[in-house]
């Protein structure tokens, strides 16, 4: 964890251009679960700028090795070997230390290990397809896996989304949680989903595609993606330390 | 030109998908022995814990009616005095037995969650006024792109929710009772309404 001390700031108002509007119909589940009145605005009071602190002793030895973490000894996940690494940052560009990262992504043939899962792609009984990590005190956080295929969804009659592995963010206040899909640079089936074409920001649907880093790839074992995050930010003059009525 | 602000923007939301329990509550979704416990199940008060124990329970429901029964909710409350378990609380220590976070699937069957907690203290305002005793929620499931904020307010607290700061300046009075949980002994049920004439008011924060 950083040593800086605490902030007790209201986060920067949140930029919803950039995100997908709640109702999107090209993505059909959207329509009766948008809510259709405009949102309250509210600048954040202790309820939503502070939030809960997650220790590394919930963290179990391979909860980042999802090539190894659910398989039976000695085995491990069929796939291409891959490593997703990057930073949690604020929008100052500052490290979110602690922040919680979880992640889950279907196997190497584009299936989910779910109840209500029916692709006709295969299991895996080695890959289990979710795993977690906390950000080191620069923000740094990294995972190991095999890379996610593409798979066929109930939406238009044949939409496919993209190898995609979803992400959980927990940063230092409860405004600031987030949840998101990361994609592979490269993939021709990003501009062609649906729940991608939420977004309406080109740059920022870019901002969700990973560049392969062949400088971070081990020799005859893995390649690897950087995929840094950006949580909101805080304000942080001199003048907006203090809450009023302390 | 000016000089550049350098600021970063926030990384976009996507939908949580049908499958977010696989991640965010593996055991739930039937992927045991992974973790010990699911992040955020169970009670989330301890015979320790100061404060009166209630029980949250509640439905999400779309624009048709029909509970969701993919959804998954956290809350985030302060303990029995008002105070965060959090680094940016300034006002003191927290009850060191109540973390103050908890997190739910609704039930694969029905859609109903629950959290077992306790009803929180008032906590400030930014003015330094008392807010009525909340617990903040976020919901996130397939076909919500982004995650939704609003806050349950208490059924007994009529005199504290008649002063509370961010009650008061919801222009449609009609619709403050979308925020306000139904105390019903030591249950408070609270029911979600994404869309509809009884849509739950979401708060941009
Ligand atoms: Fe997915």
């Amino acid at each position: 964890m950083s040593n800086a001390p605490p902030e007790t700031t209201p986060f920067f108002a949140r930029d919803r251009e950039r995100h997908p509007p709640a109702y999107t119909p090209g993505y059909k589940t959207s329509v009766l679960r948008s809510p259709q009145r405009a949102l309250i605005s509210l600048e954040g009071t202790r309820s939503e700028i502070t939030g809960p602190v997650f220790g590394h002793n919930i963290l179990g030895e391979f909860d980042n090795d999802l090539i190894v973490n659910y398989a039976k000894p000695g085995e491990s996940a069929i796939g291409e070997r891959i490593m997703v690494y990057g930073r949690v940052l604020d929008e100052r560009g500052r490290g979110v230390a602690g922040a919680l990262v979880e992640f889950w992504q279907a196997n190497a043939g584009g299936r989910y290990r779910h109840k209500k899962e029916s692709y006709l792609a295969p299991l895996d009984p080695n890959f289990g397809g979710f795993g977690r990590a906390i950000a080191d005190a620069e923000g740094y956080y990294c995972f190991r896996t095999i890379k996610p295929g593409p798979y066929p969804w109930p939406n238009g009659v044949n939409d496919w989304r993209p190898a995609h592995i979803h992400f959980s963010v927990f940063g230092h206040g409860f405004a600031q949680r987030l949840i998101t899909q990361m994609y592979f640079e490269g993939d021709p089936m990003i501009w062609l989903c649906p729940i991608v074409k939420t977004i309406p920001d080109r740059h920022a649907i870019e901002s969700l595609i990973a560049p392969l880093d062949m400088n971070a790839s081990i020799p005859h074992d893995l390649r690897a993606y950087k995929f840094d995050i950006i949580l909101r930010g805080r304000r942080s003059t001199l003048f907006e330390n203090r809450l009023e009525g302390n | 030109m000016a000089q550049p602000l350098n600021y970063l923007k926030e990384t976009p939301s996507q939908t949580a998908g049908p499958y977010v329990h696989i991640g965010c509550t593996p055991n739930f979704a039937g992927l045991e022995g992974i973790y010990d416990q699911d992040l955020g199940s169970g009670p989330m008060a301890s015979d320790k814990t100061k404060g009166e124990r209630i029980t949250i329970r509640g439905f999400v429901y779309d624009g048709a009616g029909a509970p969701l029964k993919d959804a998954l909710i956290e809350i985030w409350q302060a303990d029995a005095d008002g105070i965060y378990n959090s680094p940016s609380e300034t006002r003191g220590a927290a009850d060191p037995n109540f973390l103050g976070w908890g997190r739910c699937p609704g039930d694969m069957a029905t859609g109903e969650f629950a959290f077992e907690t306790i009803k929180p203290g008032r906590v400030p305002f930014r003015d330094g006024r008392l807010m009525a005793p909340h617990v903040t929620f976020w919901i996130v499931a397939r076909g919500i792109n982004l995650g939704l904020q609003t806050r349950m307010y208490f059924s007994d607290e009529e005199t504290a929710n008649a002063e509370d700061p961010v009650l008061a300046r919801i222009e449609h009075r009609v619709r403050v009772p979308t925020l306000i949980g139904q105390r019903d002994g030591d249950t408070v049920r609270f029911d979600i309404h994404l869309q509809g004439d009884k849509e739950t008011i979401f708060f941009d924060i």
